[in-house]
């Protein structure tokens, strides 16, 4: 009898840390750090096509990026963005634009509002919801906007190698000195590693929904 | 005559001073190396340090919270202390309206420093640069807690109860 109490206490241990782990909310989930695998998604474009990293054979990687309608940071990187996507899509590395936000939390982030801001700044990107935020919670996006750079492997996984923000500055784009996400990109293309994989830049919070 | 003049001028003028005096807290903008300086101010005394801008919702809504956790613990060593994250740009036009309209009476600070990348880690590493974050420390005992995220009343509340000395 005194024998089996200790296995039984120590299933109801491991038990009992399950359910601990299962109840802990995904927001202490770090996310990908550079040099992770991120995983593949299918989400639904502003077209209303589904969108996945795997349909593009010939691209090299990708500018997976968090950003939103309602932020006033993401709109003011809005046009970099394009730019972005103008410059380094021939070069292999198109943008695929995730918006992460709860609609219920913030309305004007609904799928019909992504269409009418994709028609109005004519994104030559896919823009697609992460309705459910799963992939939001897998990459670990906390803000918008919110970059991380991946490549693609041999193999057909995609690595992380950037995470973080578009540049120094976001309020003035003409005084931008440093253009961290392109830094990161040339060193890609020219096959070197990047020498600054980590950038930091205040952001609004990704709007979680609320259980 | 002109020196009931003046004593009108001057009367107006204090009458001015006084009623602006009651009203919101003037912002004043700092670099990093102030922020870091509050940040190691070796008072006993809990700080409690918010992040937050004009533009960013969450932030407007627990606003209140703080105000009144101000305004609370005015007499006690609690010093509530809202930095914004606004452009310094926006100063006139936005931040300075906002407070007013608000009549806001925690200190307050803007924060000149547009290019995050520099100073986040330095101020706190698990810092992912979202906002509303706030900060609570009282350098003296050693104490220190982050929060990236929007707070509830509920949670500053406890927080102070907690910490304050």
């Amino acid at each position: 009898m005194k024998n089996n109490r200790i296995p039984f206490l120590y299933m109801a241990c491991l038990l009992l840390v399950g359910v601990l782990m299962a109840a802990m909310p995904a927001i202490d989930n770090p996310g990908y750090q550079v040099g992770d695998t991120a995983r593949d998604f299918t989400l639904k474009n502003v077209d209303g096509k589904m969108i996945s990293m795997a349909d593009y054979k010939d691209a090299k990687g990708f500018i997976v990026t968090f950003t939103c309608n309602t932020c006033p940071y993401s709109v003011a990187y809005e046009d970099r963005l394009i730019e972005l996507h103008n410059k380094y899509a021939p070069q292999g590395y198109p943008i695929i634009a995730i918006n992460p936000n709860d609609v219920k939390v913030s309305p004007k982030d609904s799928y019909k509002d992504m269409q009418v801001r994709a028609k109005e700044k004519n994104f030559p990107f896919p823009y697609v919801y992460d309705e459910t935020q799963e992939i939001t919670r897998a990459y670990g996006a906390t803000r918008t906007p919110h970059l991380y750079v991946v490549q693609k492997q041999k193999d057909g996984s995609f690595k992380v190698a950037y995470i973080g923000t578009i540049d120094d500055n976001s309020r003035e784009p003409e005084k931008v000195q440093k253009k961290y996400a392109e830094a990161a990109l040339d060193e890609l293309v020219a096959g070197k590693a990047v020498s600054q994989p980590n950038t930091k830049a205040i952001g609004c919070t990704i709007k979680w929904r609320e259980a | 005559m002109t020196i009931y003049l003046r004593q009108l001028i001057l009367l107006l003028a204090l009458g001015l001073l006084t009623s602006t005096a009651t009203l919101a807290q003037e912002v004043s903008t700092i670099k990093f190396d102030q922020l870091q300086e509050l940040r190691q101010s070796p008072h006993d005394t809990l700080y409690v340090v918010n992040f937050w801008a004009t533009w960013c919702k969450p932030c407007i809504k627990e606003m209140p919270y703080f105000e009144a956790a101000h305004a609370q613990y005015k007499d006690q060593p609690v010093r509530v202390i809202l930095v914004s994250m606004d452009a310094v740009q926006d100063m006139e036009k936005r931040v300075m309206p906002f407070v007013q309209k608000r009549n806001l009476q925690s200190r307050l600070y803007l924060l000149d420093e547009p290019d995050g990348n520099t100073w986040i880690d330095r101020i706190e590493p698990k810092w992912s640069g979202a906002i509303p974050a706030t900060m609570f420390f009282n350098n003296k005992r050693g104490q220190y807690e982050f929060i990236e995220r929007e707070i509830s009343e509920q949670e500053l509340q406890e927080l102070i109860t907690k910490y304050k000395p």
